[in-house]
């Protein structure tokens, strides 16, 4: 069977998300945006919610995700949109209602809106990128950046008794009464994609069902502001971030 | 028993070059081209020539990009 005879439509068995529209990301090369994108266009297909899905985009890289995603968008202030997607929420039930956060947005300057949006139980769906770093604004230090990590605004490292240390946020959301689903994942690898996807997928579907306030860490890379190749930063990941930011769920109330 | 037999497309301008689909090839058939597309990013290209790809899908699902259409089939 030569190439060509195997390239036909009937043979296709992955492309690009059909909701992921053909606009160029504007995103670094290997950067995790793009993987996590990926996945939530997927997940928003798979459960027939095109229609019905409401994302809130926030301040950072990703604060052009809704020129990437065909479905609707809300752009928050830096930090507010667990707020936004609390108001759409309320006055839309039936919608599927995520934010989309990087970790200077969501735990830094919108630590009291995450907070309060999870211990509400709001029934909305956190998507976290925690790439330990400001990306947007040239790798400053992030409340989430790893003691010893050399970033702009710490080019000797991260020191405790400088700079205090890395937020554990979603530890702290496992911790409220209103979350319900609280999970940390990666997506370095295939396998690691499944798993993120079937987190998002669980996440929505709590939303939608009303169970209450749902997290998803993805632990992401950040190459550009790492200074390192797309490749190496997965590596470097996997051996300083996953140590501190281990990988799992933390809470889980559907099956309590 | 049937042999599995898989091809790829790759979208050369949507590529980034970030060689992650290449780290993720079980049997190492993508590398860099040694071009650049017209958004300046040296793009990667499938090496086939024995038609040992199998569609297992790796490469396309690490795509940050979404750059990667897999196509398979069983051949008798
Ligand atoms: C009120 C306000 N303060 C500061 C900024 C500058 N600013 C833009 S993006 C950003 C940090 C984004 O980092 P993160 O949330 O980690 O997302 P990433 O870019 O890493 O994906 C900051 C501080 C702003 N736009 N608005
Ligand atoms: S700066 Fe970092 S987070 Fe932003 S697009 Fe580039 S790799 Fe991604
Ligand atoms: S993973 Fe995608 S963007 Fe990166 S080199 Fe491969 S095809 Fe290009």
């Amino acid at each position: 069977m030569t190439r060509n005879e195997i390239i036909a439509p009937e043979n296709l068995v992955y492309h690009k998300p059909t909701l992921m529209n053909d606009n160029h990301m504007h995103y670094c090369p290997g950067c995790s945006h793009g993987v996590v994108h990926k996945l939530v266009a997927e997940v928003i297909e798979e459960m027939g919610l095109t229609d019905h899905a409401v994302g809130i985009s926030p301040v950072g890289c990703s604060v052009f995700a809704y020129n990437y995603i065909d479905i609707d968008w809300q752009e928050a202030a830096h930090g507010r949109a667990p707020a936004i997607a609390t108001a759409i929420k309320r006055l839309w039930p039936d919608r599927l209602v995520f934010t989309y956060q990087g970790d200077g947005d969501l735990a830094c300057i919108g630590t009291a809106e995450t907070i309060h949006a999870l211990n509400r139980g709001e029934n909305i769906t956190i998507i976290f990128i925690n790439n330990a770093i400001y990306g947007m604004t040239g790798g400053q230090m992030a409340p989430t950046t790893l003691l010893g990590q050399k970033t702009s605004t710490c080019p000797y490292g991260r020191q405790a008794d400088l700079h205090g240390y890395p937020l554990k946020i979603t530890e702290i959301a496992a911790t409220l009464e209103g979350t319900c689903y609280v999970t940390r994942q990666s997506v370095q690898t295939v396998a690691a994609i499944r798993k993120a996807k079937a987190a998002i997928r669980k996440a929505f579907e709590n939303s939608m069902n009303g169970r209450g306030s749902n997290l998803v860490e993805i632990v992401s890379t950040c190459s550009s502001g790492w200074k390192l190749t797309p490749v190496e930063a997965n590596k470097w990941m996997t051996e300083h971030m996953f140590p501190f930011y281990p990988l799992g769920d933390l809470k889980d109330t559907t099956i309590e | 028993m049937g042999k599995i037999k898989g091809a790829i497309v790759i979208n050369e301008e949507r590529c980034k070059g970030c060689d992650l689909c290449a780290v993720a090839c079980p049997l190492h058939l993508i590398a860099p081209s040694g071009k650049v597309n017209h958004r300046g990013y040296p793009y990667v290209v499938q090496d086939d020539a024995e038609g040992r790809c199998t569609g297992c899908t790796a490469c396309a699902i690490v795509c940050p990009d979404g750059c990667i259409s897999v196509y398979r089939v069983k051949s008798e």
